[in-house]
């Protein structure tokens, strides 16, 4: 499978990356070349295995739905870039 | 001091031949001495450790210590550690301060461990040659000009060096025992589920374990004695008793069944490392294994796969990093969008964008049947195959990886040669089975890995199975010159 520039600035705006114009074939012919070595999967029929999500085949475990953390808003806020009255600040979403 | 193991070092804290923090001093003058070369530490907590360092003296004087009290080690900087910075080896974190501790630090401190510090790691554990991360290549102890492997390479090339006793590290696709076999130490990837996930940073959440890394497997089952066990944080923990792994380590190896998989000794294997490790083979036989030729065949297929997989959860996992509540943000944002694709592709790495582009391409619209899911599908036959191996053999043994460790640059700009170092490793990540490397060797001056590969939860064969070859052979003693 082949992507070119337009397609990798496609997929870097469905995962938000803003990837420079100057940078875009690169990431096209590296992709390219990984989707490659993907394609080599099929190589092989796989028509009725049972895709595996967890290597143990195990469900996920559920908990009690209460409050097991302590509030630490102060201690988590510390590390946040913008902060006022304990909200985390961003550019305006509303015009 | 430096030279000795963790459980020699257990013993002399025990006999008080010297203080954790006689012991503690020792390691961090090492570390200030020898790490400007090697980059093996991305952050170094002095004081805090002399602080352990002193509490532990203090329980053993009191008679309520453990055998790991006072032991230095140190922390891949992906497991979040209270009050010290946590970068993941990205800009993305060069500033986040953790604000708590993972359960593995959680649970080594409680054994009352002293952290010396942090050690240097691909970007987010995406690489196999420590040189995607932020703060620049590790080197590798042995040999200068060459790469420690990845992604746990600052803690394999710290530990060979002796510039630590032993290290935690990650191993998503092999991240503990490619760079354990690149550097000449023993490392450990568990069984999925035996080692809490919780606070350590997610790369790919279904393949993602902790273990440790240190110079003998004695040591590792030291270590993942404290590290191992059910955490009731981590959605995917499985509930089940740790066994005592010391205890366990002398078992005799006669009539031990070990499965040679004739996929692992084909094309692409180094002849020189095959040489090698059809002698540690050898070494086995001695010891009273039998040795049995069995076959993976879809062995081929585990890059393939964990290249969709692996990104596809990367992806996912990495779309929290979005510039808002912790985490680099970018200069002057004009408007949400923009706050979030710059601060992105400002915090991430070339290899980290790679792998997040593909991951998104894998799971949009129209593509999830042929890549995800195919891969879901090649990843249980790979499982099956280990399934049937096992029905045959005790453990499998081969090469933890194709070649040495190759130079500084040289594959840094290829990803597909790059991702072939970890073709014997990543399989067993995608079966969730437990892998050990063990250093039974050279090519020239850079050391050579064996893999073994147990049954699922079977840490304490592979321990002592790796245990019993160190007790006759010398490789896990060598120290690299000028170290």
């Amino acid at each position: 499978m082949s992507l070119g520039p337009a397609e990798v600035a496609k997929i870097a705006h469905l995962a938000r990356l803003a990837i420079r114009e100057k940078d875009a074939p690169a990431y096209a012919r590296n992709l390219s070349a990984i989707l490659d070595l993907v394609a080599q999967m099929n190589a092989v029929d796989t028509t009725g295995v049972a895709p595996m999500a967890h290597p143990l085949d195990m469900a996920q475990r559920l908990r009690a739905d209460e409050v097991a953390e302590p509030n630490q808003r102060k201690h988590f806020q510390a590390i946040a870039p913008r902060v006022e009255a304990g909200l985390y600040l961003v550019p305006k979403v509303i015009e | 001091m430096h030279d000795k193991t963790i459980a020699q070092l257990s013993a002399s804290l025990a006999a008080g031949e010297f203080s954790s923090e006689e012991l503690t001093r020792v390691f961090l003058a090492r570390i200030e001495q020898f790490n400007p070369g090697l980059n093996a530490f991305i952050t170094v907590t002095a004081e805090p450790a002399l602080a352990q360092a002193r509490a532990a003296d203090q329980r053993r004087r009191q008679g309520e210590a453990g055998p790991l009290a006072g032991v230095p080690i140190a922390h891949k900087d992906i497991f979040c550690t209270n009050g010290v910075r946590t970068s993941c080896g990205s800009r993305m974190l060069d500033r986040f301060i953790a604000p708590y501790d993972a359960t593995v630090v959680e649970k080594l401190n409680a054994a009352g461990v002293v952290m010396l510090g942090k050690t240097n790691m691909d970007e987010f554990a995406m690489g196999s040659s420590n040189e995607t991360s932020f703060y620049g290549p590790v080197r590798n102890p042995w040999d200068l000009d060459a790469v420690p492997g990845g992604s746990s390479g600052g803690s394999a090339a710290a530990v060979a060096a002796r510039l630590t006793p032993g290290a935690t590290g990650t191993d998503t696709g092999g991240s503990i025992r490619q760079p354990a076999a690149l550097c000449g130490i023993t490392g450990i990837k568990p069984t999925y589920g035996r080692v809490s996930r919780w606070g350590m940073i997610a790369y790919a959440s279904s393949l993602d374990q902790g273990g440790p890394m240190a110079r003998t497997a004695e040591d590792c089952a030291l270590l993942l004695g404290a590290m191992a066990g059910f955490d009731p944080r981590d959605s995917t923990s499985v509930d089940r008793p740790v066994p005592d792994y010391v205890a366990l380590l002398d078992q005799p190896l006669a009539g031990l069944k070990i499965g040679l998989p004739k996929e692992y000794f084909g094309e692409g294997l180094d002849s020189e490392v095959a040489r090698v490790v059809e002698a540690a083979i050898a070494e086995y036989r001695k010891l009273g294994a039998e040795t049995v030729d069995i076959s993976l065949p879809n062995s081929q297929l585990a890059i393939p796969a964990y290249y969709v997989i692996a990104p596809a959860e990367c992806s996912s996992n990495l779309a929290r990093f979005d510039g808002v509540r912790y985490g680099h943000r970018c200069e002057n944002p004009k408007d949400l969008l923009d706050l979030y694709t710059r601060s992105r592709a400002e915090g991430f790495g070339a290899e980290v964008t790679r792998r997040i582009l593909v991951g998104t391409f894998a799971l949009s619209a129209g593509y999830y049947d042929a890549y995800y899911l195919k891969a879901q599908q090649i990843r249980r036959l790979i499982s099956d195959d280990f399934r049937r191996a096992f029905a045959q053999v005790d453990v499998i043994a081969g090469p933890t990886s194709p070649t040495v460790a190759f130079n500084i640059g040289e594959k840094v700009d290829d990803p597909i040669t790059m991702y072939l170092s970890d073709i014997y490793t990543i399989a067993v990540n995608l079966a969730g089975l437990p892998g050990l490397s063990l250093p039974v060797g050279f090519v020239g001056q850079r050391p050579v890995g064996l893999q073994l590969i147990g049954n699922y939860f079977a840490e304490d064969r592979l321990l002592n199975v790796a245990h019993r070859y160190q007790q006759v052979t010398d490789w896990h003693q060598r120290v690299p010159a000028g170290f």
